[in-house]
């Protein structure tokens, strides 16, 4: 049993995670300030279920997701049925892999990783389908495991570890793009592309 | 890793060096992801981890997929909005009160 009078100090250090993935979720600032809000108050109400000394982030990730599809998603006109397509295993580095780029010091492709800038990166994840978008998300930003990610999403793991898997072959592709407009690399096709 | 097509330095096909390397470079890269995420077994992980030691352009697809993820994960915070803080803060107050209402309080949107 969690004490309500300890909620603020426990659960106020994840708002700047949980905002940022409600800015992820929902594109739209005022939504995801709406998400958050609502999101804490549930949970304030539901603290005397949590277990004090369980993972508290993941319970609030719950929260919020379900809070998510519940509230928000259900205001769009149609569910998000989406696929991504079918991207290769490292799309990415093969791409931004340079053949001279082995001298001491940092690597070219470093160098090119370096240089997404914040928006680059925010708008990258935000145009994946939302089952991957989410899952990406929950694992590479906020480092979830596979597990916690099923179960923050009521997913199968097997499920989740495949949308984990293909949302990042998306993710890179669309890094990729921008990459391909700031002319980092050839617009045609990477070193391997035959 | 020769499946999908050779990395810079090509040359590691992992079977030429068999037992030495442990797995070829096809099964490396398909388990890279599960490698970076901590989530194979003891067993695997360190099958995994000689074949790195003793390939190199698998090493260095790896440090770049890890080097992704951290780009991915410091690009993507964001600033909460003061207000924010405070709207939150003020629901709380107005619920521990115990004249909650039943949703948020008030959707106005800050600009």
């Amino acid at each position: 049993m969690a004490d309500q009078a300890r909620f603020s100090e426990l659960t106020m250090e994840f708002m700047p995670a949980l905002y940022s993935a409600a800015l992820r979720m929902t594109r739209n600032r005022a939504d995801a300030e709406d998400l958050v809000q609502e999101t804490y108050l549930k949970a304030y109400r539901g603290f005397g279920g949590f277990t004090e000394g369980t993972n508290l982030k993941a319970w609030l990730y719950r929260i919020l997701t379900n809070t998510y599809i519940n509230s928000y998603r259900a205001a769009k006109r149609r569910p998000e049925v989406a696929d991504v397509e079918d991207v290769e295993d490292l799309y990415l580095y093969h791409r931004l892999a340079t053949t001279d780029g082995n001298g001491p010091g940092r690597s070219a492709e470093d160098e090119a990783l370096d240089s997404f800038t914040d928006d680059e990166v925010k708008a990258a994840i935000e145009s994946l389908p939302e089952a991957f978008r989410m899952a990406v998300l929950l694992a590479d930003v906020e480092g979830f495991s596979y597990k916690e990610i099923a179960e923050i999403t009521d997913v199968p793991i097997g499920t989740v570890m495949s949308r984990i898997h293909r949302g990042r072959r998306a993710l890179q592709k669309a890094l990729h793009a921008f990459a391909e407009e700031r002319g980092l690399v050839a617009s045609v096709s990477g070193p391997s592309g035959d | 890793m020769v499946a999908v097509g050779d990395p810079p330095d090509a040359g590691c096909d992992g079977r030429d060096q068999g037992g030495l390397v442990g797995l070829d470079c096809d099964e490396a890269v398909h388990e890279l992801y599960h490698y970076l995420d901590g989530e194979l077994t003891e067993e695997r992980r360190r099958l995994i981890a000689v074949h790195l030691d003793l390939c190199a352009p698998c090493a260095h697809a790896v440090g770049f997929e890890a080097e992704l993820r951290q780009v991915i994960a410091q690009r993507c915070t964001d600033r909460v909005p003061d207000s924010l803080l405070q709207r939150v803060a003020a629901a709380i107050d107005e619920e521990q009160q115990g004249r909650g209402p039943g949703g948020p309080s008030g959707r106005h949107h800050v600009v």
